[in-house]
């Protein structure tokens, strides 16, 4: 159900965009307002997101670990799976954002004939989705040369890298190809394993729908439904200098792959994809396993008024001499 | 708002990555690439026109040069059925450069606009220009 109806979402998004440009030809609103709509959007609604989260204390510490804690000197501790200071953490940090080391992590779990608990390895969803998100993130730098002039020589070397196989003419791009087999993956996943789909949400197919559907139209315009590259980069350099202009003459499904990428910036700061941004944010991974050195002080606890021991006698002391209970002070 | 010394770190990274096409464009005005035709060959032909249309070679001429090479080289055909029915000897020296002498005013014009590098030149000699 809810494949189905983000399916039709993104179904919507196309023909909003095929019959925008090509029905009415609204050119000037689908190559620039709504695409500047949506990186603002994207921006200011990661910031603001970011900055509600940094008001919610972290009330416990929580670092979650899986190697020996620092404690006596002659015992060896884990830097990495259980840092005790910044440079571990920072270093934890790093293979968890660069490298999914959690999800490296994975298990499968099935119950066997007996019955029998069974776990077993299971990288392909660490596989899939480290092929997703680098080849996702190469393609962004990519697409910096319609976007820079001159275009900076790294982007030169990432995109001569990325084709280096040299097939056909324009050169194919590997990780064009890896990003959309991954995505798709990625999306089987959720369809062909029961737990998942059951646990699957409309919020969770529609951005990968989003991406097969960017994906797929950036595909079709590089090798099969080419568009004028020089008109589009005149209209996205545009963009980028604030000084917009639509050529004419530019295929639809450049204004299709353009209008289903605004929305996916737009959606972002609302969706689950802002875990961009959460992943620094997990306490259980940026905090340093160091509970047994430092005390850590809820933030929103208050002052609690307390009456002690010596406050209560010194309060009582007649009337417990009176009723013959014992007393610290006389 | 906790740890805010980090989180304002973080948030200026991410600005800085996510503005990136608009500050380092700042106040440069970018001319639009201009390929020119008026190469002396071009000049004396009476009808000037190219192995196919102009628009299909603006889109596909990649493709086309591609097929050349594959038909040439590899499988040793050396003629081109054109879509108007005439027959064309495929020739990248001797039928693209005839015409288009002028790699710089003509080639580089729009591949450095869009930062295409083909590898046409890895094999080919570039043609000798003229110098204005």
């Amino acid at each position: 159900m809810g494949a189905l109806l983000s399916f039709f979402v993104v179904i919507v998004l196309v023909l909003i965009a095929l019959v925008g440009v090509k029905g009415a030809g609204l050119y000037a609103l689908f190559g620039i307002v709504i695409p500047y709509a949506a990186v603002t959007t994207f921006i200011l609604g990661v910031i603001l997101r970011v900055i509600k989260w940094s008001r919610s204390p972290v009330p416990f510490h929580i670092p979650t670990t899986c190697g020996q804690e620092k404690s006596l000197p002659w015992i060896k501790y884990n830097k990495l799976e259980s840092p005790a200071g910044t440079l571990g953490v920072i270093g934890r940090m790093a293979l968890e954002v660069l490298f999914f080391r959690s999800l490296f992590r994975n298990l499968k779990t099935e119950l066997r004939d007996g019955p029998k608990l069974v776990y077993g390895s299971n990288k392909w969803l660490w596989l899939a989705g480290l092929a997703f998100h680098w080849s996702f993130l190469i393609v962004l730098i990519r697409h910096l040369r319609f976007f820079t002039h001159p275009v900076p020589a790294f982007v030169n070397m990432i995109d001569s890298l990325d084709g280096f196989l040299q097939i056909g003419s324009p050169h194919l791009l590997m990780t064009g190809v890896v990003l959309l087999l991954a995505v798709t993956y990625l999306f089987l996943r959720r369809v062909f394993i029961p737990q998942v789909r059951y646990i699957s949400l409309p919020a969770d197919y529609l951005p990968l729908f989003l991406i097969i559907g960017i994906a797929t139209s950036g595909i079709l315009m590089r090798y099969f439904y080419k568009v004028d590259i020089i008109k589009v980069k005149e209209l996205t350099l545009g963009l980028a200098t604030l000084n917009p202009e639509v050529p004419a003459g530019i295929g639809v499904i450049f204004y299709v792959h353009l209008f289903l990428i605004s929305s996916l910036f737009a959606y972002f700061p609302f969706s689950k994809l802002m875990h961009m941004g959460g992943v620094f944010l997990s306490p259980t991974r940026n905090l340093a396993n160091n509970s047994r050195m430092k005390r850590h002080v809820n933030p929103w606890n208050y002052p609690v008024k307390v009456h002690t021991y010596e406050e209560y006698e010194e309060e009582f002391r007649d009337k417990m001499k009176n009723a013959g209970i014992p007393v610290e002070k006389e | 708002m906790y740890d805010a010394g980090k989180i304002l770190i973080g948030l200026i990274i991410f600005l800085a990555f996510a503005t990136y096409p608009f500050y380092s464009n700042m106040g440069k005005a970018v001319a639009k690439p201009e390929p020119k035709l008026d190469t002396p060959v071009i000049q004396k032909m009476e009808v000037k026109k190219c192995v196919e249309s102009k628009e299909f070679m603006r889109a596909e001429h990649m493709q086309l040069l591609n097929q050349w090479r594959d038909a040439a080289l590899r499988r040793g055909e050396r003629l081109y059925k054109a879509s108007d029915g005439r027959t064309i000897q495929i020739s990248f020296q001797n039928q693209c450069l005839k015409c288009h002498s002028n790699k710089k005013k003509f080639c580089d014009e729009c591949h450095s606009y869009a930062a295409v590098k083909p590898y046409c030149w890895d094999c080919h000699f570039a043609p000798k220009e003229a110098k204005r």
